[in-house]
């Protein structure tokens, strides 16, 4: 299929690109690397968008620590993230997720920020930020506001984005001494979407633990958070299998996905302390 | 003439060697010529308007608004093309009691598919008639839909075709011997239901077509990316009315075809229909969604299979169910019946026994329909047969290697029939198991796996033993009235700096056809492969032949371009002794030069000979031959189909507590007769085991109650990608055929056939020891995790 866009336009800068979807009357759509845009503009899935393409303004990309955070711009791109000392150091689960996203061709374009705004809730970066704890940073015509990320993913390819708003960037908890990060997830094929996987991050004040490709948007599986900090993990494994509400599919039913996340959750514990089976 | 293949020193010796493929830098190099790199002045693109139902009647077809669309030049219903293209009813008289109903190049009145074409449109870009082609109205009222295959035929539920009586298109039961009382005398009997799922072939290049009318000389041209340019042409000139010489099938570079290439499709009719209306050229290329709704589908069968064997492992008894749902049409003109059909000839194979009944039940529903795809029912028929033996060896405690060797035809047992009544001319089950034991270290292997099992992790060991029907004889297709040659022909010809050209009737697809009559031809004719042009794939320019199909390209193709180079040879060497006053039997060509045998002196470059050929003819003796063209033509007929064998073993692990299977390494030794380019052989055979490997676990075609497809994108449909697939270990035994002189044999579908029933034997292998076994593939995680009860719904 042909895609059919309704227009398209390169912002210079950030208030280029507010003021071109100000004008884009409900129509405009930000392009960043267009990885899963243009998929669906391809199928028609997606017809008559403004393009506002952001992904020139290099006020947007790159890997900073200011004000005792690690901030990501919204542009930086898979495979830089994947490379970046700073996230390396602060952040090593973004690392983990960039080997089990897709394939080079699409590590090298897609976007950080472009994978939270999409919001597929089988994408990995989406549940990093949130077992992480980051806070989303938007911008719109009347200034910013930060989003954490507890509050960011709403449903399916939704978010607290609103209608004329650019998501700029992620900022992160600088890490911890002995802060442990671990991302496992089960895929048909290696690129694939998950059929399930999560997120698991150990601090001082406890461990938090995302799941992804297990519901509507990735998930913070509080109650299973609790038994790991009370030090129980077969009674993690049974929360977190009760508190997942997983979608069935051509590739797995609710049963195995929901199976497989209590599977997953025991060997990332056993990673987590580094013991094995 | 004749050539010591035994002896690897002798003079142009190419055949058997691996050389580098001619038209390879072309390809990597961007400069191959697709269909959808051909434009042509005055072109348009045709879209099609897909039926978004399984059944329906179709009512009103509103086309106003998409007519107003920028750039629509015409838009065509069914009822306008079948003014011009008359319908096609796919079934062959050897396959007694085949039937289906006329089918339309655009569905009339009626669609029985999601995704079959209602209605054209006919604009200066794809993009203009795509977005027309959404405006398209058809008033559709849908029908109830037939889609699951086991109750196709129950009283309950609705004929699909009214006309046809019933949902039957063909059945077929086979027996032979004594099959009930071998059962109930036998020692042991083992059953299980198998089940493969419905796949697609996933080519590269999508079906793509470029038809141009010339009205000044009522001719028609086709740039096609088809298997079988001539079986192509005579379809066009059949349904459109024209005189078969009068249409050119033309068919350049084509990106895979694995079988999905070789049918006739309804948009691609359509496509030459409204070239003839419109008396412009019209190119049609389908999406990947358009490919994944209407390529061909295959191996959709459900079977049920008993075995008895004796306590010292014999078998005594197969007794075969095969069902298969194959859509709503018999696909043109080779048929949906074939391949329950290959199920029937191909199960027991390997296996010296007595007594055998199989049946096939091929019904009809609303899905898109399905037809040959490489190894056409071979990777069924494996999986059924190695799946019951394995189970055979378990249920009396005896190595699965073991049960084989005491069942395979011995090698010196040649010729035999099969109780399928298969003719096998020679097979090496035996010498190719040896191989195969001595590269996979079995026993090495078994101690491994032993270890490792003690330590909780599951590996298994599976094997699959098969043969493979190659090199068709008019057996396959002709005898039942289709005009599909099996007969295939080379023209070799001589130009006046030596260099040879060589056109032949069978087609590149990608797979190298062309390297392989390369080389042959240096061989025959004693140039380097340099120096040989092949040409393929025109149906004006080429002698007619069969093109691409059922592994014929070497056995057949091979031959015909062997015996025209020698003939070729001659001919040169008759010019040759008549101006070196020598007898032209004492002398050679190698290397491009006329040479004296004995000695190997050079005694005159060919381009010497093809200057005084073509510009001082008055310098040769009045009278003399000097025929630097010559054609042969080729066809088996000792045997319908030279079979070949080959044994499989895949070694993988078992996740028990995901399901996941981790592919650790496969092998296949097999027996194509002689190899004429090795490299070419085991890359068929490795993409081959790919694509088999791609149905053991990732490959299904989903549709849901109501017919409606699924996973149409190759993000939901899976096919085996690099990553997950295992290192391969290919080798070789050689028993060429006798019936040509080159003794090859086709090696298009050993790794397909073998590669789903070697990978299931494994997994069982892996999880024997739990009590759990697998049998419909592809076999997922969750599939294996339910086989062992693990999954809580």
């Amino acid at each position: 299929m042909k895609a059919l866009a309704g227009g398209y336009a390169r912002a210079k800068d950030v208030a280029h690109a507010l003021d071109l979807l100000a004008a884009a009357d409900g129509m405009g759509r930000v392009l960043a690397g267009g990885q899963s845009l243009i998929a669906a503009m391809n199928m028609r899935l997606s017809t008559g968008d403004m393009l506002v393409d952001i992904s020139r303004i290099e006020a947007l990309r790159g890997v900073t620590v200011e004000g005792g955070t690690l901030r990501i711009g919204a542009l930086t791109r898979h495979v830089d993230i994947g490379t970046d000392p700073l996230v390396a150091e602060h952040a090593p689960l973004l690392v983990q997720a960039v080997h089990h996203i897709a394939h080079a061709a699409i590590r090298n374009r897609g976007t950080i920020g472009g994978s939270l705004a999409h919001a597929d809730p089988a994408a990995e970066f989406p549940a990093c930020v949130l077992a992480l704890g980051g806070t989303i940073h938007l911008q719109g015509p009347d200034g910013m506001r930060a989003v954490a990320a507890e509050d960011f993913f709403v449903d399916v390819f939704e978010t607290a984005i609103a209608e004329g708003e650019i998501l700029t960037a992620i900022t992160l908890p600088l890490i911890e001494p002995g802060e442990r990060h671990v991302l496992i997830e089960t895929a048909r094929r290696s690129g694939d979407y998950a059929l399930a996987g999560l997120c698991l991050v150990k601090r001082a004040a406890g461990h938090r633990l995302s799941a992804f490709s297990v519901g509507p948007r990735p998930i913070l599986a509080v109650a299973a958070m609790e038994r790991l900090d009370a030090g129980d993990a077969a009674g993690a494994v049974q929360a977190l299998r009760n508190e997942i509400d997983p979608p069935s599919d051509t590739q797995a039913s609710a049963a195995y996905r929901r199976h497989l996340a209590g599977v997953l959750l025991t060997r990332a514990l056993q990673d987590l302390t580094g013991e094995t089976a | 003439m004749t050539i010591s293949f035994g002896n690897p020193d002798r003079p142009n010796s190419y055949i058997g060697k691996t050389v580098p493929r001619p038209n390879a830098p072309r390809l990597v190099q961007g400069r191959g010529k697709y269909v959808d790199d051909i434009v042509l002045p005055r072109m348009a693109h045709v879209v099609f308007v897909r039926s978004p139902h399984a059944h329906a009647r179709i009512g009103a077809i509103e086309t106003a608004e998409a007519q107003g669309v920028k750039g629509v030049l015409r838009i065509f219903t069914g009822a306008e093309i079948a003014e011009v293209c008359t319908p096609w009813v796919a079934v062959l008289a050897h396959l007694k009691g085949l039937k289906s109903p006329p089918q339309h190049a655009l569905a009339v009145d009626r669609t029985c598919w999601v995704g079959e074409p209602v209605a054209a449109v006919v604009a200066t870009s794809r993009a203009a008639a795509e977005e027309a082609a959404a405006l398209v109205d058809v008033d559709y009222t849908p029908l109830p839909a037939v889609t699951d295959m086991m109750t196709a035929l129950d009283a309950a539920t609705p004929v699909l075709h009214p006309d046809m009586g019933d949902n039957l298109a063909f059945r077929r039961l086979h027996e032979e011997g004594d099959v009930d009382a071998a059962f109930a005398s036998a020692h042991k009997v083992v059953e299980a239901r198998f089940k493969t799922a419905r796949h697609t072939g996933v080519t590269l290049e999508p079906r793509s077509i470029l038809v141009d009318w010339n009205p000044a000389e009522g001719q028609m041209t086709a740039w096609h990316a088809t298997q079988a340019p001539h079986m192509m042409q005579t379809v066009f000139a059949k349904h459109l009315d024209l005189p078969e010489g009068r249409v050119r099938v033309i068919c350049d570079d084509v990106g895979g075809s694995y079988g999905i290439k070789v049918h006739v499709y309804p948009d691609e009719v359509a496509t030459a229909a409204i070239a003839r209306i419109m008396a412009r050229p019209v190119k049609f290329v389908a999406d990947r969604l358009e490919s994944f709704t209407t390529d061909i589908h295959a191996r959709d069968h459900e079977i049920g299979g008993r075995i008895a064997v004796d306590a010292d492992g014999k078998i005594l008894a197969m007794d075969i169910d095969d069902w298969t749902a194959i859509g709503a049409y018999s696909v043109y003109p080779r048929t949906s019946a074939i391949e329950g059909n290959q199920v029937v000839n191909l199960c027991g194979g390997p296996y010296d026994f007595a007594h055998y009944r199989a049946q096939t039940s091929v019904v009809f529903q609303n899905k898109t329909p399905t037809c040959q795809y490489r190894a056409v029912g071979h990777p069924i028929a494996v999986a059924v047969t190695e799946g019951l033996v394995d189970m055979a060896a378990a249920a009396i405690g005896m190595d699965p290697v073991e049960i084989r060797r005491r069942n395979m035809y011995a090698d010196d047992a040649y010729p035999v029939t099969s109780p399928a009544k298969m003719r096998f001319e020679g097979l090496s089950h035996h010498a190719s198991m040896d191989k195969l034991m001595a590269l996979m270290d079995y026993e090495g292997l078994r101690a491994e796996q032993a270890a490792l099992r003690e330590k909780g992790i599951h590996r298994g060991i599976g094997i699959a033993s098969f043969i493979e029907l190659t090199n068709p004889s008019p057996f396959m297709y002709g005898i039942g009235g289709a005009r599909i040659s099996a007969q295939d022909g080379c023209t070799v010809r001589m130009d006046p700096d030596g260099s040879i050209v060589a056109l032949s009737g069978v087609t590149e697809q990608g797979q190298g056809t062309e390297a392989m009559l390369a080389q042959i031809v240096a061989e025959g004719v004693g140039v380097p492969p340099a120096r040989v042009r092949v040409i393929t794939g025109d149906t004006q320019v080429t002698p007619y032949g069969g093109g691409t199909w059922a592994s014929r390209g070497a056995g057949i193709g091979g031959e015909a371009a062997l015996q025209s180079a020698l003939a070729l040879k001659a001919s040169i060497l008759e010019v040759a002794g008549a101006m070196l006053q020598a007898p032209s039997e004492a002398l050679d060509i190698r290397d491009g030069q006329v040479v004296d045998t004995a000695t190997g002196e050079a005694r005159m470059p060919l381009e010497e000979l093809g200057r005084i050929v073509y510009f001082r003819g008055d310098t040769l003796p009045k009278g003399l031959p000097r025929e630097l063209v010559q054609t042969r033509h080729f066809i088996t007929s000792d045997y319908p189909f030279a079979f070949t064998n080959g044994v499989q073993a895949s070694y993988l692990e078992v996740d028990t507590d995901t399901g996941e299977v981790k592919l650790l390494k496969h092998w296949c030794v097999e027996d194509c007769g002689r190899i004429i380019n090795p490299q070419l052989v085991d890359e068929q055979i490795r993409g081959g085991i790919v694509q088999g490997l791609g149905g053991a676990l990732y490959e299904e075609i989903h549709y849901d109650a109501d017919g409606q497809l699924l996973n149409g994108s190759m993000a939901d449909y899976l096919v085996p990608m690099a990553a997950e697939m295992p290192d391969m270990i290919v080798g070789h035994v050689e028993t060429p055929t006798m019936e040509s002189a080159l003794g090859a044999k086709g090696a298009g579908e050993a790794g397909t056939a073998g590669a789903p029933a070697a990978v299931m034997n494994a997994i069982n292998d892996a999880l024997r020891p739990m009590g759990a076994q697998v049998t419909a593939m592809p076999f997922t995680p969750e599939r294996i995790l339910r086989a062992m009860g693990q999954i809580e719904d």
